[in-house]
Parts: C-alpha cells; structure tokens; sequence
C-alpha cells in the first residue's frame, strides 16, 4: 500500500467515491513497447460502454440521442484487434494519457510498474460557499507490469500471450458492463454537464478522469521498512 | 393483475426493438468475420435510421438470409436464433468454430421501463457483441482468410445445435437484457481445439484437415439452411438483388423524456439503396455486394476502387482508403510518394454534419514507402500509415477519385506549375493554398550556400538540370512531404527525414570550389622545391621505414 506518489490528473479535482461505487481491477504484464497499445485496448473497449450518441434536447423535456460510430483497431506490438468509437477527439485525449503514462513509466526505473486508472463521475452542485462535489461511480484500475525481453522468440510468444491476456480482460470488462448497475440517472437539459462530458463533438461519454501512479520499487521497500521499524517501536 | 401487463404500445414497441436488435446482431457477427477491419462514422445529429444508436451497417444479403430463418418469428423461450460460423478449405472441408445464441429465457422483469431502460441495455448489448466478437478465436482467423480459407456463416432459429463444435467447447456471454416478457441472453459457444494452433501454422500445414475430414459425413442435423461465406466474390453472385425488404427502411426516431413517462416515436423514412456494379481489383478481397471496401495492397501496384454509392442513409460511412490526403498537421502539404506511376489523390472532405477540421491523414496505395498493408509504421496519431484506419467519408464526397503524375523531388519543373487548382481535385478551391509554405520550407528555400558557380553544384541539387544559379535550382523541389521508409517520429528528436532534410542540401565543399582550389595550388607549386628538398635529407628514414612494412 506504500506508492511513491507522482500522481497526475488529467482534469478536475479528485472526486470521493459514491457508496456504491463500482470499482474494478485488471492487472496486465507487458513488454516496454506494448505499453500504449494495452492500455488504449482497455481505456477504449471502457469507454465504447461508457460512451453514448450526442443528446439533443427538444421540447418538453425529451431529448434524441445522436449515432455513434465504432471502428476496429489492429495493434502493432500484439496480436490483438480492439473496437473503439469513432471519435478523434476522444481517441487522441486518450493517446495523451497513455502516453504520458508510458513516459513516466520509462523514466521511472528498471522496476516499472504502474498503474493508470480510469474514473467516472458526477458532479453535484452544491450551494455557496460549498465547492461543488464530484461522486465517483465506477473506477477502473488497469495494473500494469513491465518486462523485459531479450530474444525475438521471447518477444513474439510475448506478442500472442499479452493478445489472449487482452482478449480475457476484454471479456472481463464486458462482464462487468453486463451487471446494469449503478448508471447515472439521464439529466434533464440543464444538468447534463454534471453527467456526461458534452465536450466532444460526436461523441458523449460519461464524465470522466484518467489519472496514473508509478511504483517505484526502491522506496517502497524503504518506506516499508521504516513503517515497520516505527510500528515495533511504538508496539514495545 | 391487469396494471403491471404490458400496454399494447409497449408490447409492440418492444417486439419491434427484439426483432431489429436480432438483425443488428447478426450483422455485427457476420461483419466480424468478413476479415476486414470494420469502421463506422459517429454522427452526432440522429437521422433516426441507425437502430440503438449505434452506425452499423445493414448488408443486404445478410439481413436477408435472418429475415428468411426467423420467418416472422421472434426470439422465445426455446426458439433462438442461431448464427454458426464456419471455417471451409479450399480443398473443401469444412468445420464449424462457433455458434453465437440469441436467446430468451422466462425470468421478466416487469418493472423495466421498454422504450428507455431496454433500448439502452440492448445497445450496450450490441457495443459488447462488437467487443467480444474481436476476442474469440475465430477473429485472428478470420482476419488471414482468403488463402486457404474462407468463413461462412449460417443463420438458424430453434433449438441451440453445438455438437459441431467438437469437446471442450468454451462458451462466452456477452450480456443479458431483462425486458417484461423475458429476459435475452447473448452469448457465444466456441470451438477450441483450434484455438491451441497459431494461425500461421494453421496456414502452414494444410494436413490439420485431418482433424475436420469426418465432420461433413454424419451431420446429425440436416442442414436447415445453406452456408453462406461471409466474404464473397461479388462477380460471382449473379444479380440475386435483394430487394430492400419493407421493413429495412424502417427506422426508429425514438425520443427520451427524462420525465415520465418516457415518450416514444417512431418516424418512418426512406432508406435509399443503391448497389453499385461490383468492382473486381487484383488484390485478394474484393467487395461485398453494396459495400465498397479499399484493401490492402501486397503489391507495389496501384488500384483504385471508386467508392460505392449510400447504402442506407447518408452518415453510413464504411471503411475507405484515402490515396492521398492532406496531412492533418501540416496542411498544405500534400502527401505523396516520390515514386514514379499515378497516385489517386484524394483529398479528405469535411465529414458529413461535421466540423471541417482535418481529422486523418491518409496514406498513398503505394507499395513503396507507405506500404498500406503493414501496420507497423508511424504510429503518430496524426499520420495514418494503416489504411484501415483511414477516415471514413461520406459516400457522397468519394465520387471521384483522380490520378496525377506525382512530381518528385529534385526534378526540375518550377513548382508554381504544380498548383492545387491544377490538380483538378473535387473542391479543390477550398483546399489550403500551399504557396506561402513554400517560403518557410528549407527544401524550397534553403540556408544561404556560397555563392559558387561549381559544376558539381548543378549535380548535388537537381538532376538533369545544367548549373543553373543558386537562386533558382530550389524552385526546383516540389512541396511534399518527406517520408523516408521505416522512419519514426518519436525514436529521436530528429527523425530520419529531419535529417534528410536538413542535411540534403550541404554547403559546398570549400576545397571543391575553384578560386580556392586555384590558390591553393599555386601555392602548393611554389612550396614544392622545399619540400623535395627536406624529402631528401629524410631519405634514409624513409627507407628504414619502407623495410620494416615488407
């Protein structure tokens, strides 16, 4: 539980999770290089679900929603296809992160380890001089672990292992979008930016934060040695 | 009690919304299988023509062989639609790899709202089925079919037959809806002892037949219907036109209330279908039958496939190679290769009902540089080097597609003759001018290089052109932009074709120009006696020297 923090928000301030947020874990090992390409497979197949068409509000209060569209997307380093919407904005907004992430892991150290996750959240409008709140509703943590290989045979089975472990946490995202929880209730016109991200122009996903943390491994054997030190003290 | 049954609009509403929702699944599983990447446009002003708000694509034929097997029918309770997917050799055997099941258990749920909370749960139903149809096995295979093997499909309603699939079978769920007259379950049953070969030793050894030889001899269920493949010549398939069914152009404008309760209406409009005639390339795959799909090339040669008119409304997009395009972050260049032979060029247009900002580059079908057919190129978002992933245009801006001569760099033909508005490219008036970029360029206008006039200077900046001045010989490149193969953006700061760039146009050698060269030897005349003579005097030395190399 002891992280070196170097946490960095790709948006508004940290929201404090709902009772009944949802919140799930997946845990990747991969090569350097398949770094970006595993997290945008995951952050994608996330965020199709997470993702609806443009709302226009008519009269009366009812509202249509606009098209979505998907496309596949073939990786380089994996053996591995992911669907993704068709919307650029949000593509390159997720290629931001992910490279940053990648980044960071890079210069961390030998050990990289990391993880970036994914949040979902409403914001509630709260009377002055309350700020308003940010209520988490489903958290996404994608743990990742870097290898590294030195024979291209390594690397090629690498490339068809790290596939199949995609296409199991793709059936594991889907699972978990198939249990019809917790969702937003659908705003009305004027609450519509305290739940969806209306942003983008063809597309409208839930509002949502990517953030990341490294683990260094160094100080976390040292953090913990100190915290054990203290605990004994303090046990006499 | 009467209260909680479901009133007849609803009951209605929510037949309609089971029968489209088994189509559109069909048609997600069958495009899955195609072996093609499939792409679709967002929209984000509704026609009312795409069913839960999702862009898929209706294939005629496909639409028709499920209208055909449910036959009126809907899914109930132990009638389910069944897509199978099959694997055929072209030696003829074939074995099935999956069966995807639309099904309809009796647990309801009579709380649900129909024309809200169902409408939404069967399109995240639909974005799963998209997902999960990449991550089963028969995906990767169906992505290298066309050697050896195709992929056909068969679509069946009644009773769930998995027999086929040989022992083990894996199944996977893709989600479940619950509505008030039952609860649907997708799901899919996978054959897996293939799922243990890799697919390139699949295409290796065409004695793994073996496994699949006994399959065809004792089908324990005659065959209800006939295998379609799910890719197919469109030559071969003589004129069967599909007509589009009454129902294909209906579609649902429905309209969410976010207070109850929750409105429904349903517009009907026309769709417009319009096959065009099947255009045959030399490459591998050729065109569904109202789809148009550019393809890969292995070659170095150029085809060009003009695309098909709508199929359906007019924001169905569907997967298009742009030829050439104009680059995303610079532009006003144009991007070309500098190889000889035509290159279409077309330029990507403002996308239907969307803003006009330059979304995707794309990439020339040229086997040379670009080499469309290998995705493992730049992967700067802003360079699409995988043509698949080209931007997907509105079918009606692809009417024309033209080739030009591509000029390549260093030849020499003053650059004011190569204009947008000569290029003849549809709205070519709205394309950015390329000529104020011209002056910032290096390659256009370099560094200040000496002003010499060396006949070697003539052969280091343009081919075939004879000592011209400084001044013009760079009028002589042409504005493109420099791709060099295998290059990447972001190895080093300076990527191989900064390098070129920078470093293509060196200053003169100083020992190469005359003047210096011509003091430089009179002196070397002058100082030559004395040399000699301190040669001399050092004979000795040299001679030992000499020995100690024999």
């Amino acid at each position: 539980l002891f992280f070196h923090h170097r946490s960095r928000c790709c948006a508004p301030p940290r929201a404090a999770p709902a009772m009944n947020c949802r919140a799930e874990v997946l845990e990747v090992s991969v090569e350097g290089r398949q770094v970006e390409e595993a997290m945008l497979a995951v952050l994608h197949t996330i965020l199709l679900h997470r993702s609806t068409g443009k709302f226009h509000y008519k009269k009366e209060g009812t509202y249509s929603i606009g098209t979505v569209g998907t496309q596949d997307v073939d990786c380089d380093f994996i053996d591995f296809t992911y669907v993704r919407v068709s919307s650029e904005e949000l593509d390159r907004a997720l290629r931001k992160a992910v490279g940053e992430f990648k980044d960071a892991l890079r210069s961390s150290g030998s050990d990289g380890m990391g993880q970036i996750s994914l949040e979902f959240y409403q914001k509630k409008k709260s009377r002055w001089p309350f700020s308003d709140e940010c209520i988490l509703w489903e958290l996404w943590t994608i743990k990742v672990k870097v290898v590294n290989l030195v024979s291209e045979q390594e690397r090629q089975i690498c490339r068809e292992k790290v596939g199949e472990k995609l296409c199991e946490k793709i059936i594991n995202i889907v699972e978990v979008m198939n249990r019809h929880e917790y969702l937003p209730k659908m705003p009305t016109q004027s609450e519509v930016d305290n739940v969806f991200d209306t942003s983008l122009k063809d597309v409208q996903p839930y509002l949502y934060k990517i953030s990341y943390q490294i683990t260094d491994s160094l100080s976390t054997s040292v953090t913990t040695t100190m915290c054990r030190l203290i605990k004994d003290t303090l046990a006499l | 009690a009467m209260d909680t049954d479901l009133s007849s609009q609803d009951r209605k509403d929510l037949d309609k919304f089971i029968k489209f929702f088994a189509l559109k699944t069909v048609q997600v599983i069958v495009q899955a299988r195609l072996g093609e990447k499939i792409c679709t446009r967002s929209s984000s002003s509704p026609t009312g023509s795409d069913w839960f708000n999702l862009a898929i694509k209706d294939i005629p034929e496909v639409t028709h062989e499920a209208k055909k097997a449910l036959a009126g029918q809907l899914p109930a309770v132990g009638r389910s639609m069944c897509v199978e997917i099959s694997l055929k050799t072209s030696e003829g055997d074939s074995m099935e790899l999956e069966i995807w099941c639309l099904e309809m258990n009796e647990k309801c749920d009579k709380e649900i709202k129909v024309s809200y909370t169902v409408y939404n749960r069967l399109s995240l139903l639909l974005k799963s089925l998209l997902a999960i149809t990449r991550v089963t096995p028969a995906y990767r295979l169906s992505r290298k079919q066309g050697h050896e093997y195709v992929m056909l499909y068969r679509i069946y309603f009644g009773e769930v037959q998995l027999s086929g699939l040989g022992e083990g079978f894996q199944t996977v769920r893709v989600g479940t809806v619950g509505t008030p007259v039952g609860t649907i379950t997708l799901s899919c049953a996978y054959r897996i002892n293939l799922a243990f070969m890799s697919t390139r030793q699949f295409e290796r050894t065409p004695p793994i037949m073996g496994i699949i030889i006994d399959h065809f001899v004792d089908r324990p269920y005659p065959s209800s219907s006939p295998m379609h493949p799910c890719n197919y010549r469109a030559g071969e398939d003589n004129g069967a036109v599909y007509p589009s069914v009454e129902d294909s152009q209906e579609v649902c404008t429905t309209s969410f209330s976010t207070s109850p309760p929750s409105q429904c209406v349903f517009t009907v409009t026309k769709a417009h279908f319009q096959t065009p005639p099947p255009v045959v390339t030399d490459t591998l795959k050729v065109p569904m039958m109202g789809l148009a799909f550019s393809h890969q090339l292995s070659s170095s040669r150029l085809s060009c496939q003009p695309a098909a008119l709508g199929v359906g409304s007019a924001d169905m997009g569907y997967p298009i190679l742009f030829a050439g395009g104009l680059n995303a972050a610079h532009p006003h260049q144009l991007i070309g290769p500098g190889r000889e032979g035509g290159v279409p060029l077309i330029p990507s247009q403002p996308a239907h009902g969307t803003q006009a900002d330059q979304e995707r580059m794309c990439t020339p079908l040229d086997g040379g540089h670009y080499s469309a057919a290998t995705p493992s190129s730049s992967e700067d978002t802003e360079t699409v080097s995988n043509s698949s992933e080209g931007k997907c245009g509105s079918p009606h801006d692809l009417l024309e597609t033209i080739f030009i001569r591509k000029v390549g760099a260093f030849v020499n033909k003053p650059i004011n003759q190569v204009t947008m508005a000569n290029l003849d490219i549809p709205f070519a008036m709205f394309a950015p001018k390329n000529v104020e970029l011209e002056d910032n360029d290096p390659m256009v206008n370099p560094p200040d290089s000496p002003e010499t006039e060396s006949p070697l200077q003539g052969s280091l900046h343009s081919e075939g052109s004879s000592g011209s001045s400084t001044g013009n010989t760079h009028d002589d490149f042409v504005m493109i932009d420099f791709k060099p193969a295998f290059s990447k953006d972001d190895i080093l700061p300076m990527d191989l074709g900064t390098f070129y760039r920078e470093f293509q146009n060196p200053p003169q050698l100083s020992s190469l120009s005359i003047d210096i060269g011509a003091q430089s030897m009179a002196e070397d005349l002058d100082s030559l006696p004395e040399k000699l003579a301190v040669h001399e005097k050092n004979v000795k030395e040299f001679d030992a020297f000499v020995e100690t190399l024999q």
